[in-house]
């Protein structure tokens, strides 16, 4: 049986009507993702790269050309539909984390669970997020609130509450952006776990070392993909975090 | 129903997180309400006291009373004029139907002694059927009969303020009480009636057979007026037609000298006054609800601006625009059903204050409070909508980027 892609996408465009002129935001983008990858799609600012993203997040509709997410046509779903594929289909990590406040982790990582349609019990939604905060290592600190956690914690909060629907896709928009060197090779170690697990995962990033991390890399440029390319002499996040000790143990001692 | 009750939840939470500023926007509903709750218990005790003294006048009661002299161009008002007979009374018992009892009506102030004690009171000539006309009790002894009228009779029946000044407070039947320095004999004492309507003691009265009064105590051959007591009080008005009829039919080819009142057009007139009242503070009170959903959709306005990013990430997860407008609704409703409650407690305090500090009775119905929940809870969705909607409305990708 022929797998089929996670993501494909058919001539993609996106045109912003503003002002007097229109913006090309995206002018024909066409690529499959399979299941299994890890994509980094890096670019400069304008080159259309979060546009990109909020469609493959189905946060927003392409003008023109197709979209199918896991062999759904999403590309004329209305609002409500597309609140649904958000919900069912897709996890989402961002640069700010974007945690509700005053709301403890726990209930952060079962905030998706609360706009599923179909009924989940009070206990198997504690459950299973529970389960989601121990893939990412946080269970021991279910009952902190954002305002108590480290900026690498609280985007471990944010992946476990990305996973806790099983989405069929991982989409993380600068994941690292705020975070330091050590922490952001932390955070893509967690990216690379579950990559491992067999989870797809789609990245923005403008850190070419962070792109190191993934399997393949799109660069993008007014709109279009300039390159799309394997990535040679991958980075083990495990590795790298045992040579930043072993850097910083040397620094100690001498 | 579990998503409802979570929902409810999270309003809650949002609430708790702004406290002074949820009480702050509560209070316009507070006030509102409580003014409602307090203002209509006042109003309907107000209203339940003035009924309580019209049905004490007497029972489906219409009079009538003699028309105005004028002697020498002076004008001598209701009653002055003496034209009504016992015979008069008489005819109306007998050929006007639907009349149960009706009671001739003299009317003299004297001076009463006994125990060497004297006291000005009202006179009152009146038929055996006055008691029942008035719907009045005895406390001891009996009223005088109708052979006591037609012998006219030394005997009568005193008011509760009467053996308080004359007899102490002693049971004074079977002792005399001289009216006009004549004897008579007391049969029965009445039950207290308090102050009328008009600040009157009613119990300040001794009660005599009609033609005693005519003939011993007052000397005249004329009726103050005749008291009539209807079977019901839709036939009050017919009745009132017949008896003018009657006594017009009586006095061929004259003016008519005389007035016929019944009692609806009182308890009308002062029903009147207190409707007059309730309409008055119902719209005072539905500003106060208008300005206090104008606080709540204000402040909710505030909310849905200063919680974009968390209305972003509630999209980004899937929320749908009716699962955001459902939660800011919910909040707002919660708001005012909270404002509404204390609101009716508090009505319910003020209220009570009040009648104990005067001596205005409050009557607080289940029914005000009802419509005042009712109303806070409309008021809640009315101005709770338009914020919830257009937060439900905002763009994901808009409201993640919100700073």
């Amino acid at each position: 049986m022929e797998t089929q892609p996670v993501i494909e996408l058919d001539d993609i465009q996106k045109v912003y009507h503003t002002g007097e002129v229109d913006v090309h935001a995206v002018r024909g983008v066409s690529l499959k993702v399979m299941p299994g990858e890890f994509v980094a799609v890096m670019g400069a600012s304008g080159s259309g790269k979060s546009t990109l993203m909020n469609t493959l997040g189905c946060l927003d509709r392409p003008t023109q050309g197709r979209y199918l997410l896991d062999g759904i046509d999403v590309s004329r779903l209305d609002r409500d539909e597309l609140a649904d594929i958000r919900n069912q289909k897709i996890g989402f990590v961002f640069q700010g984390f974007n945690l509700l406040s005053r709301t403890s982790a726990i209930e952060n990582v079962e905030l998706p669970m609360f706009y599923t349609h179909r009924k989940i019990s009070g206990h198997e939604q504690r459950e299973r997020a529970l389960k989601a905060l121990d893939l990412v290592g946080l269970a021991a600190r279910a009952d902190h609130h954002p305002n108590q956690l480290s900026g690498g914690q609280q985007q471990r909060v944010a992946i476990a509450r990305a996973l806790v629907n099983e989405p069929a896709l991982l989409l993380a928009d600068e994941p690292t952006g705020n975070l330091d060197s050590q922490t952001s090779i932390e955070i893509m170690g967690v990216f690379q776990k579950l990559n491992d697990q067999g989870m797809t995962v789609v990245m923005v990033t403008h850190e070419l070392d962070i792109a190191q991390y993934t399997k393949r890399t799109i660069v993008m440029r007014d709109g279009k993909v300039l390159t799309d390319t394997p990535v040679t002499n991958r980075l083990k996040a495990e590795v790298e975090l045992e040579k930043l000790r072993d850097a910083q143990k040397s620094v100690q001692l001498s | 129903m579990r998503r409802i009750f979570a929902t409810f939840r999270i309003a809650l939470r949002a609430l708790r997180r702004n406290k002074l500023r949820t009480l702050l926007t509560m209070l316009g509903m507070i006030i509102g309400v409580a003014a409602v709750i307090s203002a209509i218990g006042i109003g309907n005790g107000a209203k339940a006291q003035v009924e309580a003294q019209i049905a004490g006048l007497g029972q489906n009661v219409v009079s009538v009373f003699p028309g105005s002299t004028t002697a020498g161009g002076m004008r001598g008002g209701w009653g002055s004029m003496s034209t009504l007979t016992p015979e008069e009374a008489k005819a109306i018992e007998a050929e006007v139907p639907g009349v149960v009892a009706v009671s001739s009506e003299v009317r003299e102030r004297q001076q009463v002694m006994a125990n060497g004690l004297n006291w000005n009171t009202q006179i009152l000539g009146e038929s055996p059927d006055y008691l029942s006309v008035r719907a009045w009790g005895l406390e001891s002894g009996e009223m005088f009969t109708e052979a006591d009228v037609n012998s006219a009779a030394k005997v009568a029946v005193i008011g509760k303020t009467i053996v308080d000044q004359l007899y102490s407070g002693a049971d004074p039947v079977g002792e005399t009480i001289r009216i006009r320095n004549m004897p008579f004999k007391i049969v029965g004492v009445l039950t207290p009636k308090g102050v009328n309507f008009f600040g009157q003691d009613q119990d300040d009265v001794v009660i005599v057979p009609y033609t005693s009064a005519m003939r011993r105590v007052a000397r005249r051959q004329y009726l103050s007026a005749i008291l009539i007591q209807a079977a019901a009080p839709d036939e009050m008005p017919r009745i009132q037609d017949d008896v003018t009829g009657l006594l017009q039919q009586r006095r061929p080819g004259r003016d008519p000298d005389f007035i016929v009142r019944n009692q609806l057009e009182l308890a009308e007139a002062a029903t009147a006054t207190s409707k007059t009242m309730t309409w008055l503070v119902g719209a005072i009170a539905s500003i106060s609800l208008v300005v206090g959903g104008i606080g709540i959709m204000n402040i909710m306005l505030v909310s849905v601006t200063e919680r974009t990013r968390e209305i972003g990430i509630r999209m980004a997860v899937g929320a749908r625009g009716r699962d955001i407008l459902l939660q800011f609704l919910t909040e707002a409703v919660t708001l005012s059903i909270l404002g509404g409650v204390i609101g009716i407690i508090t009505g319910f305090v003020i209220s009570h204050f009040i009648s104990t500090k005067t001596s205005w009775p409050s009557l607080i119905s289940p029914t005000s409070v009802v419509i005042a929940f009712v109303f806070s809870a409309a008021v809640g969705i009315f101005f709770g909508f338009y914020p919830a909607r257009k937060a439900s409305r905002l763009d994901p990708i808009d409201a993640l980027r919100y700073e």
